[in-house]
């Protein structure tokens, strides 16, 4: 019987929520790792047992475990993450040179082909692969070097690389995002990079239009069209329909297009998921009112999905890693919060229920789909 | 016998061991004591000190015997106390919040 299995990471742990495919009725297993700060978990799409995570405080550093028991036994892996070579600085908040510093990983990316294989997007901004379970990693370097890291500068959270996008019909082809520097493609599996930032345009930066220096929050794709990409900027929600060549806005309607996650339905390559935020400064939803907002037509027009929502008195956020849908077939959605409520709908966001709502702020959700 | 008392957080990547009791061969030094810890429990690689440069963590300590020992030369001896085991070399997260 089919089922789901969703992977929290919160600030204080991980936790595990299991239902089968009715999704009504959610086993809670967890704390993991209590007490760490769980930036991310992520299972193998080739293997479902095979699950990554990343574990890290800022007074003990990175452990990187990996369990291959669906989440019931872990164990601890490689947590070396050398930048390749002398990594010199990139710029400070006030424009200075600052010294490039291994801080943590953001996220995990297992391949879609090799249970072995996994990418990691790390703070200061790189990305690490290992091909052998997580036991050692690798950085590739192309990114940093052939895009001049040193101009890159952080966001508010840090300069990370938090998005890692393979492309699924073609494994040499990988997107990245990085706050505050932008989107990034490689064609060579990750040899050489090239900025996709055009079109995108953004205040606090000298030159709004700049090639590199965009404060990208979040993209995102459908696996059955890799060229089209959905992007959450810091302000902006933006597509691209040719791999990030060029991005047109496609916020419209929406009460305020600051936001950080976005995501696309798992049977509708057209329907797209965000959660408005009020703004950089006020970090909780407009008007307190809990609101995804879809669009069924690619963008541009949107429907406030609010049926089991808190609708007033909420002021939580809704962090970049922290939304998912699963592919069964009415598609799930998921979102968590930094109340520590996790929200879930099994009717592709017309109705929604908390599956769990007194956890840890939540830092990232995924799904997984069982046969 | 050496006895290392270790943080909350790195307790939960040993199994929450309260106190552990570690054989050191050769000086007894803050080096030594944590060659033998990471070479007992791998998981600790990286979470004390830098696993390249040897550098402590900057919010990682030592104390010992009411003392503040962070500051002193890696393969300085420790305190005789600590040797002999009447007294705990204890590894501490900074005090701050989290």
């Amino acid at each position: 019987m089919s089922g789901v299995r969703v992977l929290v990471g919160t600030k204080k742990g991980a936790f595990i929520l299991t239902s089968d495919g009715q999704r009504k009725d959610w086993n809670v297993n967890g704390p993991f790792f209590e007490g760490w700060e769980m930036y991310h978990l992520k299972g193998s799409p080739v293997d479902p047992n095979r699950i990554y995570a990343s574990q890290s405080t800022g007074w003990f550093g990175q452990i990187i475990q990996r369990s291959d028991d669906g989440g019931t036994t872990w164990n601890p892996v490689g947590n070396q993450f050398q930048y390749d070579g002398v990594p010199g600085t990139h710029q400070w908040y006030d424009g200075t040179p600052h010294p490039w510093e291994f801080a943590r990983v953001w996220h995990l990316e297992p391949s879609l082909t090799d249970p072995d294989t996994v990418l990691a997007g790390v703070e200061d901004a790189a990305l690490f692969r290992s091909t052998d379970g997580g036991e050692s990693w690798a950085e590739l370097s192309g990114l940093r070097n052939t895009e001049k890291g040193s101009s890159w500068q952080p966001g508010a959270g840090g300069m990370c690389l938090h998005t890692i996008l393979v492309s699924p019909n073609d494994p040499e082809r990988i997107f990245i995002a990085i706050s505050s520097a932008g989107v990034f493609r490689t064609d060579d599996g990750g040899k050489t990079w090239t900025p996709k930032n055009k079109g995108l345009h953004s205040e606090g930066i000298p030159d709004g239009d700049a090639e590199v220096g965009h404060c990208v929050h979040r993209i995102a794709l459908h696996p059955s069209r890799p060229d089209t990409l959905f992007m959450q900027k810091h302000w902006d929600v933006m597509r691209s329909d040719n791999a990030g060549d060029s991005w047109t806005e496609i916020s419209g309607n929406l009460p305020t297009d600051f936001g950080f996650a976005i995501d696309v339905h798992a049977h509708e390559p057209e329907t797209v998921y965000v959660v408005p935020i009020t703004s950089d400064s006020v970090h909780f939803p407009p008007e307190g009112k809990l609101r995804v907002y879809r669009s069924r037509s690619g963008g541009n027009e949107w429907e406030p999905l609010t049926k089991g929502l808190p609708q007033e008195n909420c002021y939580v956020d809704v962090l970049r890693d922290a939304m998912a849908v699963d592919s069964l077939d009415s598609c799930g959605v998921y979102f968590g919060t930094t109340g520590g409520q996790v929200y879930a709908s099994s009717n592709a966001g017309d109705s929604w229920e908390p599956i769990v709502r007194d956890l840890p702020a939540v830092l990232s959700v995924e799904v997984q789909t069982l046969a | 016998m050496i006895r290392v008392v270790l943080p909350a957080h790195l307790k939960t990547l040993v199994n929450d061991r309260r106190e552990i009791k570690l054989e050191v061969a050769g000086d007894v030094t803050q080096r030594s004591v944590i060659d033998a810890l990471e070479a007992r429990f791998p998981v600790l690689l990286g979470t004390i000190r830098d696993p390249v440069t040897q550098k402590r963590r900057s919010f990682v300590r030592f104390f010992a015997c009411e003392e503040d020992l962070s500051h002193e030369s890696l393969d300085a001896p420790l305190p005789d106390a600590v040797m002999s085991g009447s007294e705990v070399f204890y590894i501490v997260g900074a005090m701050a919040g989290g």
